[in-house]
């Protein structure tokens, strides 16, 4: 049983269903990345994995565990952490209280959680009496996932983390989350730079139309002449 | 010595009051920019949240006055003031679970949410009339002065004459240790933060476990103290008259929203802007002109607007802020 296990996903806004059986699994420490064209249902699929959706059919379980009817809330205390897309930070509190307040459920002392994402983002660490509305945008992106992992999450969720940075804020973001991996959190991404994502992916799904396309390994679907053609742009 | 003479005058009628009224404004404006900011609404019913809390004060100042416990050279509603905190904070609780909570509940527009504040506000005003009748009351038992005009004459021999009274300078140091207190509690303690948070990213804050019941009862909470602090510092330094303090809500309003609505520190810089022009703009220049400009004899008061129309000088200011910078002098959010 992997870590992650979202199983036949239905379900929706309104009455129309946006995915169908859609299924997606996360090993320990494994990067899955989630591609697939505008509006085929991505931050939705992650947005039902990490309860902001109700499902009419499928389940999810984390570590075993049934956690289909849980709040987003109670999710992160099963060890959930999610970056949104966008507003994810706090903008006129500083980035040493943004951290704090990803903190906010945890009761013992979190100070060596806060070393641990200053060793993360140095710049972090730097800036931290500075406001997050005042950071550049790959900085704030830094925040919102240094709030994220203040929970010391086992599955940390984001929604496509290099939305609006340049190139090079980009690669160095990824190389972060490659890092953030290694240390035996599983990452569950949606992304639109999808031949970056992939190179640093263990495990790809392709949706199309809230539905799994095509499932394999990073490197595999990169490979891929379909998936090439398709959705890469050859 | 008649440069001297314009300055005592233009310190004893425009400075010192200015400075006071200011003041109480502020801790109003701290009380709306904080609903404005945490629970997305223009509370229209804080002049008479202002207006109850004082009542409150007022009965219990009597109380403690038939007991015979005085509070020495300080006005006695000093020492009635926690518990009448304590009864209005009660109070804006039950309005909350009786009244806001639904609202809240089916995430009601924000313009829905004002007009509902306004038949709060409706109820309050009639409740504050229940409670303590309509007519002017005075107070303040403390002593009057802190320097009285022939002290001045005395001690300067100036012949223009400066009076301080003390509630004047009760009203200021109490509102520089009120909104110290308030920006503590925001800026260091768990609960403040988690408020900020709230007030910065709603969802966010969700996400992060914050829980807005929490949030909500302390904004309540702090709310129902500020308008009380205010309303009896008003209430001390002129006089109590429920009207009035339904009145004041035009003032109050002014002073968030010049400040930036949602920014404390603009709460506090906007107060003193709309009590500086009020009080400015009412005040009869001629005695200063005289001492200026001695060969000049103005042939009016030298008044810029009749007192009666100190409420225009309040929503001229508001108008134009609204036009040319709505977000206010520091930068606050419009919803």
């Amino acid at each position: 049983m992997s870590y992650l296990n979202a199983s036949n996903m239905t379900g929706g806004y309104g009455k129309a269903d946006i995915l169908h059986d859609c299924t997606l699994t996360v090993e320990k420490g494994e990067i899955a990345v989630i591609v697939g064209p505008n509006g085929a249902g991505k931050s939705t699929a992650m947005k039902a994995v990490f309860g902001m959706l109700g499902l009419r059919e499928g389940k999810v379980t984390l570590d075993g565990q049934d956690i289909t009817g849980l709040s987003p809330q109670d999710r992160v205390k099963k060890g959930m952490g999610f970056v949104p897309q966008v507003n994810n930070v706090f903008p006129t509190m500083t980035v040493e209280e943004n951290l704090e307040m990803g903190a906010f459920i945890r009761d013992d002392d979190f100070r060596g959680t806060m070393d641990q994402v200053f060793d993360l983002f140095p710049i972090l660490k730097e800036k931290r009496r500075q406001n997050a509305g005042e950071l550049s945008g790959g900085q704030r992106q830094q925040v919102a996932v240094g709030r994220a992992l203040m929970t010391q999450p086992k599955l940390l969720m984001l929604d496509e983390p290099t939305a609006g940075v340049s190139p090079i804020v980009m690669d160095e973001l990824f190389d972060r989350i490659i890092e953030v991996a290694r240390s035996g959190i599983s990452i569950l991404m949606v992304e639109q730079n999808a031949r970056q994502a992939l190179e640093i992916a263990d495990k790809g799904y392709v949706l199309v139309q809230g539905a799994n396309k095509y499932t394999d390994t990073g490197e595999a679907l990169l490979a891929d002449p379909e998936v090439r053609r398709t959705f890469l742009g050859g | 010595m008649e440069l001297i003479n314009a300055l005592v005058a233009v310190t004893n009628y425009v400075i010192i009051p200015a400075t006071a009224y200011g003041a109480q404004l502020a801790l109003g404006a701290l009380g709306v920019t904080l609903i404005y900011s945490i629970l997305r609404f223009s509370n229209f019913a804080h002049g008479d949240t202002m207006a109850f809390g004082t009542g409150v004060v007022i009965l219990i100042t009597w109380g403690f006055q038939a007991m015979g416990i005085s509070f020495g050279p300080l006005p006695t509603a000093l020492l009635a003031l926690p518990f009448g905190i304590a009864v209005t904070a009660a109070l804006m609780l039950g309005t909350d679970k009786v009244v806001y909570q639904y609202y809240r509940k089916v995430r009601a527009a924000p313009v829905v949410m004002v007009m509902v504040s306004v038949g709060v506000m409706f109820v309050m005003n009639a409740l504050t009339r229940f409670l303590i009748g309509v007519d002017q009351i005075n107070f303040d038992d403390g002593t009057r002065f802190v320097i009285n005009a022939r002290q001045w004459r005395d001690m300067t021999g100036l012949h223009e004459p400066l009076t301080l009274r003390s509630t004047q300078v009760i009203t200021v140091v109490t509102a520089i240790i009120t909104v110290a207190a308030l920006f503590w509690f925001l800026g260091k303690t768990r609960t403040g933060k988690s408020m900020r948070a709230f007030s910065d990213n709603e969802d966010l804050a969700l996400l992060s476990g914050i829980d807005p019941n929490k949030v909500v009862a302390v904004t309540w909470i702090i709310t129902g103290a500020l308008a009380t602090i205010a309303g009896t510092l008003y209430g001390l330094d002129k006089s109590f008259k429920a009207f009035t303090y339904f009145q004041l809500l035009l003032p109050i309003f002014a002073s968030a929203i010049v400040g930036g609505i949602g920014n404390p520190v603009g709460a506090i810089a906007g107060g003193f802007v709309i009590s500086f022009s009020e009080v400015g703009l009412t005040y009869a220049w001629k005695k200063v002109a005289t001492y200026l400009v001695p060969s000049w004899e103005p042939d009016g008061l030298v008044q810029l607007l009749s007192t009666d129309y100190k409420y225009a000088v309040s929503f001229t200011i508001l108008i134009l802020v609204l036009i040319f910078k709505p977000t206010g002098l520091f930068k606050g959010k419009i919803v």
